[in-house]
């Protein structure tokens, strides 16, 4: 038996994901957003989350895959990695489970199209429910938005 | 005990007697023969000295203690001070200093202070003079006065601890068979729970007999107010060495001195307490001063008279405050901002139901937060004194350096400013004093050559104009050589030839701020590396505020920094631009108003505008912006905001205009960082986030 670990898990279009329960500040529904511009297209604007600043970005624009309109079940998961806290907009988000973390495997290169580097690992839950865990400091790394933002500019 | 818990009381206080110092040793320095100063130098070293010893940063300690000796022959009119002197106790305060960085830093204060407490031993031997004048004889005497006194002078202490009753009470015991000990306890030096300790070998004491006397007082020990060791005088019927024994058993106990005390002696003792009554300019006006100031109670034993003569000079009247965590004023901050925005709201809603009592009670609210607005912010405004302060030892020592004469005159000290923007202003200003002191002031024989007093000065001065604080930094120097200035500028590619020809003095003036300009032939220790002064301009942009310089050659220049009274609450416009809102501060907008579109004219692919007989650019602010959801192009009649920037203006198409409004300013977090034209963000009576413009960015 490894650690046992309390994971979130919210859906963006097929897949499952899971982050850390530790790392999640709040769940939100959609709140309005306002748009900043010149910044690359996933990050979409900023939020009031009871008097705090926000950016939230599109987590489908973030790895590459198309991004949805958002719905009745869109949430927006406030996560806080290091000195940044920003919020992810997701399909949906409605469980908390407990993973082992023996579970967890490290990922093949590409998962539903996003880059290994983004991921911890896939974690099996059950019989035939994979879980794909998220790497939040690799996803939030300001590097990468400055390479975004050269090809894009 | 949590040590943590005190820490940072040690570091605060630490630095309030560090800069102390530093100041007094400078006052000294002006005025080597006024003891007074040395007092209280002396005190605030034997402060920090304890303080340091019961938090257990015991190099701090020990340098202090060596600081203390020098200035106890000092004070006691045994040395006289001269440059070797000052130099190396300038020279122990930075170490301590640097120490005192370290712990904040989460360090334990270690550091290598060898030399220097090699320097100020043989300041104390009197070697340094290669004069053997009595240094033995002085050293002793250090030893005594640093510490309580050794058993061999019980007898001439008691005297000044033990009344006549408590004599009597002494001899009736002896009397009865029980012997009488005079106990001095010595606690070892790195003790962190002093009190804790000398309770348990009080508790020893009195389990074994009676105890009579203490001193300091058993109030005073419960408190740590005591150096390392303390007296007492007991009544017991156990021998001296099992007494012995027992106190050396507490843990943390150095050594005990158990004296066991005859007739004779108390007899002495008796006569001499009955004297000492007869003389109170003695022992007990001694004890007078302890009382009133228990943390230098050893030092002020010295000299009871001179003590209380300076104490009132130093300290006049005291402002009554508080130390409060910063964190906590931010909190309150942030609760007021929140306030702020269910103010506008209501404002809003009040308007829309248009009830008299309801619009009543939201004007009174918002008078009523006006004022807390106007409480909480100046709650978090600091006086530039605690930036100013270092300022005085910073020039003593570049004056040294650069063997120049230079005063350094402040004044404003007392102004307050934000203390965001007391927090960053440090910085510049050091770099622009040293400007002054390297580049501005010439050298002794350039001054007297051109008909100037050997010393140059340096005014530093702050005050308050409207909304803005400025800062001036004005030097009686060589000026600001203007060709020369000209000359590298277009040597380093800062401006063409062409261009700078038409230069003003003024734009000339500020050429020294453009990135990689240096002017200093030869590279200093100081400044003339060529960062600096852009650094300066540009982190004083950042605080919102501007850098000017006016120069007279031959005569001197002037620096003046204009900045922002706070960073927190501004006055600003709001705007739309189709379904977006944003707002512009107030502060750079000039004008607001409306053109048509024909007034608007290209030139040269860009767009101008007639304003006030000139002519200035013309921007889109959706276009800068990349607004979806409007463009000006379709409309006949354009609103514009002119905004300013320095002398440079610029006026920016919109779309609709909200109002004027206080805002609250949030940053955009650590995630979205530089966005060009945004400064940061708002959030709106309606609860919507809007985004601030920063006008600098648009006009280039």
């Amino acid at each position: 038996m490894g650690e046992e670990l309390k994971v979130i898990v919210f859906g963006l279009g097929e897949e499952e994901y899971g982050i850390e329960v530790d790392k999640v500040r709040t769940i939100e529904r959609m709140l309005p957003i306002t748009r900043v511009p010149k910044v690359p297209s996933f990050i979409k604007g900023v939020i009031n989350l009871r008097g705090v600043v926000l950016p939230v970005i599109d987590l489908r624009g973030r790895f590459g895959l198309e991004e949805s309109v958002s719905t009745e079940n869109s949430r927006i998961i406030i996560v806080a990695v290091g000195d940044v806290e920003i919020g992810f907009i997701v399909d949906s988000a409605n469980d908390v489970i407990d993973i082992d973390s023996d579970n967890i495997e490290t990922p093949p290169e590409i998962v539903g199209g996003i880059r290994a580097k983004y991921l911890r690992g896939v974690a099996k839950i059950g019989e035939n429910r994979l879980l794909i865990m998220l790497n939040l400091a690799e996803v939030l790394k300001q590097k990468e938005i400055d390479q975004i933002l050269e090809i894009e500019g | 005990m949590d040590m943590n818990a005190y820490l940072s009381m040690f570091i605060d206080e630490s630095n309030d007697h560090l800069q102390a110092l530093n100041e007094n040793l400078l006052r000294l320095e002006s005025d080597p023969e006024d003891v007074s100063i040395v007092q209280i130098i002396f005190r605030s070293a034997h402060t920090l000295k304890g303080m340091s010893a019961t938090m257990g940063f015991e190099d701090l300690a020990a340098l202090t203690h060596e600081m203390e000796n020098v200035l106890d022959l000092v004070r006691n009119n045994k040395l006289k001070m001269d440059s070797f002197i000052f130099d190396t106790l300038f020279k122990s305060l930075d170490a301590l200093e640097n120490m005192v960085q370290d712990v904040i830093a989460g360090g334990s204060g270690k550091a290598d202070v060898t030399h220097i407490v090699t320097a100020l031993k043989s300041i104390v031997s009197g070697d340094y003079k290669n004069q053997a004048s009595a240094p033995v004889a002085a050293a002793a005497a250090v030893e005594v006065s640093g510490e309580t006194p050794q058993v061999s002078d019980a007898a001439s202490e008691a005297a000044s601890l033990l009344d006549e009753f408590q004599t009597s009470v002494l001899m009736q015991s002896m009397d009865s068979g029980l012997s009488v000990y005079h106990v001095v306890v010595h606690v070892s030096e790195g003790c962190i729970l002093k009190a804790a300790r000398a309770y348990m070998v009080f508790d020893f004491l009195e389990r074994t007999g009676e105890i009579v006397k203490s001193h300091p007082s058993v109030q005073d020990i419960e408190q740590e107010k005591f150096d390392r060791s303390f007296t007492v005088f007991m009544i017991s019927s156990a021998s001296a060495e099992d007494i012995h024994k027992g106190i050396v058993s507490v843990s943390e106990i150095e050594s005990a001195d158990v004296t066991q005390m005859d007739r004779e002696t108390l007899a002495q003792l008796g006569r001499r307490a009955e004297q000492a009554a007869e003389q109170p300019a003695a022992p007990p006006a001694a004890a007078a001063v302890v009382n009133a100031a228990p943390v230098a109670a050893v030092p002020a034993k010295q000299e009871p008279a001179k003590e209380e003569k300076a104490r009132p000079a130093s300290n006049g009247p005291v402002a009554r405050t508080i130390r409060v965590d910063i964190e906590r004023l931010d909190a309150l901050m942030n609760l007021f901002s929140e306030l702020l925005i269910d103010r506008v709201r209501l404002e809003q809603l009040a308007t829309e139901i248009r009830r008299s009592d309801l619009t009543e009670t939201v004007e009174h609210m918002a008078r009523v937060s006006g004022d807390l607005q106007n409480i909480v912010l100046k709650l978090r405004m600091v006086p530039v004194e605690s930036v100013f302060n270092r300022f005085p030892r910073m020039v003593r020592d570049i004056a040294k350096s650069l063997d120049k004469k230079i005063d350094l005159v402040i004044t404003g000290a007392e102004t307050e400013l934000d203390r965001t923007v007391i927090d960053e202003i440090g910085d510049p200003l050091v770099h622009l004093l040293r400007n002054s002191c390297d580049h501005g002031i010439e050298s002794i024989a350039a001054r007297v050559a051109a008909g100037k007093p050997e010393q140059g000065t340096v005014h530093l001065r702050a005050f308050h104009s409207g909304n803005n604080v400025f800062i001036e930094i004005e030097d009686d120097g060589n000026g600001i050589n203007r060709e020369k200035v000209k000359q590298i500028a277009i040597k380093n590619g800062v401006v063409t030839p062409e261009e700078a020809k038409r230069l003003t003095d003024n734009e000339i003036n500020m050429l020294i701020f453009a990135p990689g300009f240096s002017t200093a032939d030869k590279i200093s220790d100081l400044s003339g590396r060529g960062v600096g002064l852009d650094v300066v301009k540009s982190k004083i942009a950042s605080l919102g505020g501007h850098v000017s310089v006016t120069s007279q050659e031959g005569k001197g220049s002037i620096f003046s920094i204009q900045l922002p009274l706070t960073l927190s609450i501004i006055s600003a416009m709001l705007i739309k631009l189709g379904t977006e809102k944003y707002a512009i501060p107030l502060s750079s907008i000039v004008e607001t108003g409306i053109i048509r579109k024909e007034q608007i004219r290209s030139v040269h692919k860009s767009f101008m505008m007639e304003f006030r007989g000139s002519v200035i650019p013309v921007l889109s602010l959706s276009k800068v912006l990349d607004c979806p959801s409007f463009s000006e192009a379709g409309e006949a009649e354009t609103e514009i905001v002119v905004i300013r920037k320095g002398e440079k203006l610029g006026a920016i198409l919109v779309d609709e205009f909200i109002g004027q409004s206080d805002i609250v300013l949030k940053s955009l977090g650590n995630y979205l960082t530089n966005i060009d034209a945004i400064s940061g963000a708002t959030i709106l009576g309606d609860g919507q986030v809007a985004l601030i413009i920063d006008p600098n960015a648009l006009i280039k």
